[in-house]
């Protein structure tokens, strides 16, 4: 039913660029933000964190049409002319992976302690180098971090249908191709894409683990 | 993992992800309708511009109420659509230029094959859609403002019908799922030619009615003013029109089939 012809691949392509692309850049910014709003003592901090928790919850739908009033040439940024481009979908994914990645990051480090980071500072460190001590020792806590927000990018749809416009060959992934081919009838040909897209899920959690063991 | 397995990983995701981004040639964004991109004609007709004038053309298919929003939007460069006073207002409004009917086919009036209201016997649309109000035999309609959608309200409206809910079923959705949830509840349902015949295999409602000038579905080309959008692409626009209407289109248009049928017609010159 599937061949490995240049469509599919391009499809998996599209998933996989797009999803790695987005999920690593939510975690450069969530990192610091995540360890912030974890050490940090300040006055909105647990209302920070709530409105952080609650935001993993938006629809992806609601995301990609905010996007798309700001992206769609009538809107503000209009002029980067990117809706309907790969970019866009990889906006619209790190705003919908950055709330999992950071509460992940902010919890499993709240758990972690910041002894790495004190012991750091004591004996010297600046500021820069500690955190990175830190982050050494917080290594799983992002890892993880990743993969849910990897997982919760791979398999949406709302976003990349908004904001990609499902384009043959340029914006098409695995979700908006099923779909198109839902809606066509061929619910065989979306199950077979829905089995890939888990597949891949998959391997990527497996190999994702197998680093983890290998340190 | 170690470091060089990392900047490879992530090397590879980049240049895949530059490659996916950058564009080899110009490209033209073409807003179309459901019905028409499910059809397959495009996927078959296009590639031949693309071809001849190196360049790629997204094509972006919604219902035609949001084609047209994307062409208003200036968010596409040419707009495929058949909806015709949507078309007619788009283009006085300012936002549309060298508005040239294509091609055409039609609508026919799909229901089960026990027909309940009698719709095979009716003398005209307008009679059909009567008969199907009088029996209050379940319709499933389109409810999504695309170009099928409206002509189908029309025909509700024209004879000062006001469908019940009770029978008359909104999906929201694109001419093919429709159509699935028709043939699932056994109900009454509008569509045009080109989705039938690309399904008819799939699904048991038969074509009851067709035929008559209310039924009669005109497919438009216009291009998106470039004064309300100068970023548009207007020029390739221009050339993609010209080549549709050229005797060599029309040709390919015509030799499309689905199965033996030709679900497409163009239209002769005025």
């Amino acid at each position: 039913m599937l061949s490995l012809d240049r469509e599919f691949l391009s499809i998996v392509m599209v998933s996989l660029s797009v999803s790695f692309a987005s999920t690593f850049l939510s975690v450069l910014l969530a990192i610091p933000v995540g360890i912030w709003l974890a050490t940090a003592r300040f006055k909105g901090r647990q209302i920070t964190i709530t409105i952080l928790n609650t935001s993993m919850s938006i629809p992806t739908v609601v995301i990609g049409l905010f996007l798309y009033s700001l992206l769609s040439r009538q809107g503000p940024l209009g002029g980067l002319g990117i809706l309907f481009t790969p970019a866009a979908m990889i906006a619209g994914q790190c705003i919908l992976a950055f709330p999992i990645i950071a509460a992940t990051i902010t919890g499993g480090v709240s758990n972690l302690g910041n002894k790495p980071y004190i012991a750091a500072r004591l004996l010297g460190a600046s500021h820069t180098r500690s955190t990175f001590l830190f982050l050494r020792e917080a290594k799983l806590i992002v890892m993880t971090s990743a993969l849910a927000g990897f997982g919760r990018v791979f398999s949406e749809i709302g976003v990349s249908m908004m904001l990609g416009g499902n384009i043959r060959f340029y914006t098409r992934n695995i979700t908006t191709a099923i779909a198109l081919e839902t809606s066509r009838g061929e619910f065989g040909l979306g199950i077979a894409l829905g089995i890939v897209l888990l597949t891949v899920a998959f391997l990527i959690n497996a190999i994702a683990y197998s680093f983890r063991k290998a340190r | 993992m170690s470091g060089i397995q990392k900047v490879i990983l992530f090397t590879t995701l980049v240049a895949n992800m530059v490659a996916l981004t950058a564009e080899a040639g110009e490209t033209l964004r073409l807003g179309t309708t459901t019905s028409l991109y499910e059809s397959g004609l495009l996927d078959y007709l296009l590639p031949v511009f693309e071809a001849r004038n190196n360049c790629k053309l997204h094509v972006i298919s919604a219902g035609t109420g949001k084609a047209i929003q994307l062409g208003k939007n200036g968010d596409v460069d040419v707009l495929l659509v058949h909806a015709q006073e949507a078309e007619v207002t788009f283009v006085k409004e300012g936002y549309g230029l060298h508005r040239t009917e294509l091609m055409h086919n039609d609508f026919i009036v799909l229901g089960p094959k026990e027909d309940p209201a009698g719709v095979r016997t009716a003398v005209d649309a307008a009679a059909a859609v009567r008969k199907i109000y009088n029996t209050a035999q379940p319709f499933v309609s389109r409810g999504d403002d695309s170009g099928t959608d409206k002509r189908e309200k029309t025909l509700w409206s024209q004879s000062g019908l006001k469908p019940d809910a009770s029978w008359y079923m909104e999906t929201g959705q694109g001419m093919t799922a429709t159509l699935m949830i028709a043939d699932e509840k056994n109900a009454y349902c509008l569509a045009d030619r080109s989705t039938w015949l690309f399904n008819k295999g799939k699904i048991r409602l038969e074509l009851l009615f067709q035929g008559g000038k209310d039924l009669f579905n005109p497919y438009s080309v216009i291009a998106v003013n470039p004064q309300k959008h100068p970023h548009a692409n207007y020029l390739l626009s221009k050339v993609f029109i010209k080549w549709l209407t050229s005797p060599e289109c029309k040709k390919l248009i015509n030799d499309y089939k689905i199965g033996d049928s030709q679900p497409f017609f163009t239209s002769s010159d005025k």
